[in-house]
């Protein structure tokens, strides 16, 4: 097919052609031409249907405000629907398709939506489908949220990769047009670090669209020149392709740099996309201005565009949207685009200036004072009607029509921290507000200098204020002579008549919209917003918005400034969830942290299981299990009848060293610390400063002066925290140091009536582990394997006889391979986190499930270990009335009268007859697991008065599942309840 | 009973090296390294006894400071990190707080850490997809505490092509992909 609506000259480079397809059909186009570039120069027009009423749509702006020629990009994972056309740009085999269309673009079933527009106006779905109410939710909804929404996804996994960086600046430019090439070349010169960004891939804003000169070059050639000199300066970074899309605290942006858009799939190890945080000192807005319409009737075929895109499209992509096209203006603005496109030979039969007074035209015909009142043409503009400024009719025949309602600058970003921005009457448009975001200045057409001159001249003012905040000298540069055409514009906003004209194309708002929901009461702007639709999707409103403000305005008799914006948020374009995910996607979602044994227990075939960051083995399968239940059960009985060794690192390990450690620690702790002896161990219970049980561990003394203070492992840091809270800012006159060394030391617990003699063979010989020498509860440092030093302590979770050993961490490894070879006459078995559980239930250990932020030290049983004779974190309200009732929920064990039945955990305690309710609740099942050295389930649970209620029988309930267990309360201590065993 | 085999943080006996493009990304296994935290009241005697014993300025905020065979970078309020040659100075906490004496915590953190030197021109544009921390401001010898995809580490510009990063040892694997796949990526 040719470009038949190919132009000559431009910006694109007409030796190298392209290849692309859309919808199926190939097409050639250029490089440097977009997707919207290249359509329209092989003459076509058609490129969507609309959200709602699936009307045919071309598109209407060059820019990435582009509200309708939105399509489906690639096709696989790598398939992106919402795509604007006018910033897709073209690479060679290069494939779109049309979107929200069935079957075909130009037949589009649902097009039949168009015919039921009566029904469907603004939030017909709020008045429409109340009856009968169960169909809301069954049938309603689900057929209306089919139908939304634009484009699809294939549901296959995006292949590519997104990075996330982060760059400092001493001046972030936003833009570069005129004024932020200006701004860049201002500050660039001076020698601050600047990072100028823009949305383009070539940088130049309207210069590389427009006509004008500056100076002798063209606008255009003047950009290129000025891109190279900054190119060549060290201290600027250049990001084309780059949009600001979030202004955010402190000076820092959010960017996103598409770098792999432009080609068919980005290089292996490559990124697609990198979303930069820019933390700037001073940030200079430069974001432009964009064009706003017209609304009349049927304004919205394909054909009807803005004017300045028209004059992009001629001068910038040398294409045009046909051969033919009228012009429809408010504004001095609309005449460039007349002549831009005479001088580019293409038609113009008539410029329509609502303007009695409009200025001549050369080349065409001017109809001062007309009005576009309609339009003509199923898949694409064939004709409008006028009423000309006496009254009559006229038809004109045009393949689109040019329509220029004036410039808003884009004041987006200057409202991202709330501000409002304000009323220009000269402009008829808001401009930046006063209260801009920390360290922002803006300058050229988004403050409202929409003349060349006004932005290079912004540009270098704002540069020059931005250095001198920072200490930093810059002068004015000359800037070159340049269009300097002041505003010339009558506002107008629509066509007054009965028909529907468009104000938001990709959310099928009408100006009868607008006046419905004023009808019904919809004041406030954000309320209009929401009953209509309008402003929201991808274009977020940037051609519609003051549209329809102005409409609101003319309804509720007040001004535009008084009926005011709605607030603008981040991003400013869409922003890909893959961009914002990054590189934390599939396994490498978060962090991974590894045990010292890890590679070893990956060795023996380990399940693990991810705790916080940790992977934990979870058990370690054996030939002939295929059961995780059997794994566990071996584990638990091996360990209970020898020996069994299970890698505790992961246990938070504290060290607290001063003068005033111990003091420090009777703080922290609710029970006593103080008199602790040099080389015991003692449990600890810390408690939240509400007297809720925070975390339990150990702590071990060392030295007079120094601690090992060990935590659960999902509190490590929690606690860490905390201390390090109190040692700053409670007892800051205390001295106390404290530093982690969870990830210093490999820690195994060595569980079992064999345990001391296993680990005989590996502690070297001067050591006398021999329970005189080394009781329950000692600790000391020692050394292995002939000469590895070490830390042993007797401490017991599984209430066996027990150990817990620490080597430096390099050595981890190396100690459970020597570890599991010395136990080998023992019968030796590795035990996971399962295992470890089972174990701490049939001993009754508390662990995270029964500190679970809602018991206290008396409810856990623990209430004697809260001190009276001493302060500590939690004290005070831990001796609060209501928590220290006579039926609290206290700790204790559940077993089922059938010793078949389960203990399901979560269940809770009713009475064995009555009502199951909260009313009747009696307490609840925290922890439980199959107890195979008493062949039973059991549980832990709390339940009110527990210690007074050995033996009782009560039921346990689970409503959800309809399941019913008779259980006896028994004690917590389900095995060696005197601990004859952990003191052997 | 068998001496113990040491691994390194990735799990290996030999520290590993990747060369992607200019970057060499090297696993550092021979430095022990020691926290120092001045008592309370005593940092002011903690500089001294250090300068006086050891010959290291202890650095201010921010900074790293060598005197051979030590290094040590500023780590908190009154808390540096020393480091040495692991197979020289393997005890280096116990020699430490031998100098210092009863002015100063000393803790052993040698294994607390994994560390990977990294070498190249394009060190700062690694570390621009990698961290917060302003890199290209950073002279040498400046150290910061930042945050590596996640991974809590300290930052330690060596040189202007060189690059300590310093995180915990448990996440040695992530942070070692997390700096081969911006190194690929960069490239």
């Amino acid at each position: 097919m040719t470009q038949m609506n190919r132009l000559t000259g431009g910006l694109i480079d007409q030796s190298k052609p392209l290849n692309f397809s859309f919808d199926g059909t190939s097409y050639k186009g250029f490089a440097g031409d977009t997707l919207a570039s290249a359509l329209l120069a092989n003459g076509v027009r058609l490129m969507g249907r609309s959200f709602k009423y699936h009307r045919p749509r071309g598109v209407v702006t060059a820019g990435s405000e582009e509200p309708n020629a939105l399509v489906e990009l690639r096709s696989g994972g790598r398939q992106e629907p919402n795509t604007r056309a006018t910033v897709a740009e073209l690479y060679d085999g290069f494939e779109a398709n049309s979107q929200n269309r069935w079957p075909s673009l130009k037949h589009d079933m649902l097009a039949i939506n168009d015919r039921f527009s009566n029904f469907l106006t603004a939030g017909f779905y709020y008045k429409t489908f109340m009856w009968p109410k169960a169909f809301w939710e069954k049938i309603y909804e689900p057929i209306i949220r089919n139908a939304a929404g634009l484009g699809s996804l294939t549901g296959e996994g995006d292949p590519d990769l997104y990075d996330k960086g982060f760059l400092h600046c001493d001046v972030l430019i936003i833009g570069a047009g005129p004024a932020g090439l200006m701004a860049a070349l201002t500050a660039g010169r001076a020698g601050a670090q600047v990072v100028l960004a823009d949305e383009d891939f070539r940088m130049g804003g309207r210069l590389n669209a427009e006509t004008h000169h500056l100076g002798d070059m063209p606008g255009a050639e003047w950009a290129a020149t000025a891109v190279a000199e900054l190119a060549s300066m060290d201290n600027v970074r250049l990001m084309t392709r780059s949009t600001v899309f979030g202004a955010y605290d402190h000076g820092v942006y959010g960017v996103l740099e598409r770098v792999a858009d432009h080609i068919a799939t980005p290089a292996a190890g490559k990124p697609r996309q990198i979303l930069w945080r820019v933390y700037s000192k001073r940030a200079i807005l430069c974001a432009g201005s964009t064009e706003r319409s017209i609304a009349f009737e049927n304004n919205d075929r394909p054909g009807v565009m803005m004017a300045g895109a028209v004059r992009a499209y001629a001068n910038r992509w040398a294409a045009t949207p046909d051969q033919n096209i009228a012009i429809f203006t408010n504004n001095d603005d609309g005449h460039r685009t007349a002549a831009d496109l005479i001088a580019k030979g293409v038609n113009v039969p008539a410029v329509i200036d609502i303007r009695p007074d409009a200025p001549k035209v050369v080349g065409a015909e001017l109809l001062a004072g007309a009005q576009v009142i309609g339009s003509k043409g199923r898949l694409g503009l064939t004709e409008v009607t006028l009423r000309l400024a006496s009254g009559e009719m006229r038809s004109i025949s045009c393949g689109a029509l040019a329509v220029s309602g004036g410039w808003n600058p884009n004041v987006h970003l200057t409202c991202h921290q709330r501000g409002r921005p304000k009323w220009n009457d000269a402009l008829a448009a808001f401009v930046p507000g006063d209260d801009l975001p920390m360290g922002m200045t803006v300058a050229g057409a988004a403050l409202g200098d929409l003349s060349t001159h006004g932005a290079l001249a912004g540009g270098a003012k704002a540069a020059v204020a931005a250095l001198g905040d920072l200490g930093m000298t810059a002068g004015i540069p000359i800037l070159p002579k340049a269009d300097d055409t002041p505003v010339k514009l009558t506002p107008f906003w629509h066509v007054a008549g009965k028909g529907r004209a468009w104000l938001d194309l990709q959310n099928d708002v009408t100006v009868k919209d607008v006046k419905l929901a004023h009808q019904e009461n919809f004041v406030s702007v954000e309320h209009l917003k929401r009953y209509t639709t309008l402003g929201m999707a991808t274009d977020q409103g940037k051609t519609s918005n003051m549209g329809a403000l102005a409409v609101m305005a003319e309804m509720t008799g007040k001004s535009i400034p008084e009926t005011g914006t709605t607030i603008f948020r981040p991003p400013y374009t869409p922003v890909s969830m893959g961009a914002m995910a990054g590189r934390a996607v599939g396994k490498e979602f978060h962090p991974t942290r590894l045990t010292p044994s890890h590679k070893w227990a990956a060795e023996q075939g380990a399940e693990f299981v991810e705790v916080g960051n940790w992977l934990r083995a979870q058990w370690f399968p054996r030939t002939g299990e295929d059961h995780w239940r059997q794994s566990v059960d071996r584990e638990v009985t091996q360990t209970r009848n020898s020996v069994g060794i299970c890698d505790v690192t992961t246990l938070g390990k504290i060290d607290v060293q001063g003068a005033d450690a111990a003091e420090f620690l009777n703080k922290i702790y609710a029970n006593a610390f103080a008199k602790l002896p040099v080389g015991k161990v003692r449990y600890g219970l810390m408690l939240r400063e509400d007297g809720i049980a925070a975390d339990d561990g150990t702590a071990a003394r060392l030295a007079e002066d120094h601690f090992v203070v060990t935590t659960t492992t999902a509190n490590a840091v929690t606690v860490y925290r905390n201390m390090e809270f109190a040692r700053q800012c409670l007892w800051p006159d205390l001295d106390v140091q404290l530093i982690s060394t969870t990830e210093a030391w490999a820690q195994y617990a060595v569980a079992g009536p064999n345990a001391r003699k296993l680990l005989q063979k590996v502690v070297d010989a001067e050591f006398d582990l021999s329970n005189e020498a080394f009781p329950f509860m000692a600790c000391g440092e020692i050394t292995v394997c002939g000469g590895t030093r070490a830390r042993l302590f007797r401490i017991s979770f599984s209430g066996e006889l027990a150990y817990e050993i620490a080597v430096p961490t390099r050595y981890g490894d190396g100690l459970i391979r020597a570890l599991m070879a010395a136990g080998k006459e023992f019968d030796v078995t590795p035990y996971g986190t399962e295992a470890l559980g089972v174990m701490r239930i049939e001993k009754g250990h508390a662990a995270g499930n029964e500190l679970n932020g809602t018991t206290t030290a008396l409810n856990l049983g623990l209430g004697r270990m809260v001190s009276t004779k001493k302060d500590c974190i939690g004290n005070v309200l831990s001796k609060r009335d209501g928590m220290n009732t006579e039926d609290a929920l206290r700790l204790v064990g559940v077993r089922p009268v059938d010793a078949k039945d389960p203990v399901p955990a979560g269940s809770h305690l009713m009475a064995v007859t009555g009502p199951v309710d909260a009313g009747h609740d009696q307490g609840y099942v925290t922890s439980a697991a199959y107890s195979p050295t008493l062949g039973t389930a059991i549980g832990l649970a709390f339940v009110k008065g527990g210690a007074a209620r050995m033996g009782e029988r009560l039921r346990l309930a689970n409503p959800l599942e309809g399941s019913e267990v008779l259980v006896e309360i028994v004690s917590a201590h389900f095995v060696d309840p005197e601990g004859e065993k952990l003191r052997g | 009973m068998d001496k113990l085999t040491a691994l390194t943080p990735l799990g290996d006996v030999t520290a590993r090296v990747d060369t992607i493009g200019g970057l060499e990304i090297r696993e550092v296994v021979d430095q022990a390294m020691a926290s120092v935290a001045a008592r309370l009241g005593q940092a002011d005697l903690t500089k001294e006894t250090t300068a006086a014993k050891l010959g290291l300025v202890l650095p201010d905020v921010g900074l790293s400071s060598q005197a051979a065979p030590f290094t040590a970078f500023w780590m908190g309020p009154d808390q540096w990190m020393i480091s040495a040659e692991h197979d020289s100075h393997e005890l280096l906490a116990s020699e430490v707080k031998l100098a210092l004496g009863p002015c100063a915590s000393v803790v052993e953190q040698t294994d607390g850490w994994c560390r990977f030197d990294i070498t190249g021109v394009a060190v700062c544009d690694l570390f621009e997809r990698l961290c917060n921390a302003p890199l290209r401001q950073m002279a040498n010898g400046a150290v910061t505490r930042s945050s590596v995809e996640h991974v809590g580490a300290f930052v330690w510009r060596l040189t202007e092509e060189r690059v300590a990063v310093i995180a915990p040892r448990s996440s040695a694997n992530s942070l070692h992909h997390a700096l081969i796949a911006a190194a690929t990526s960069i490239a």
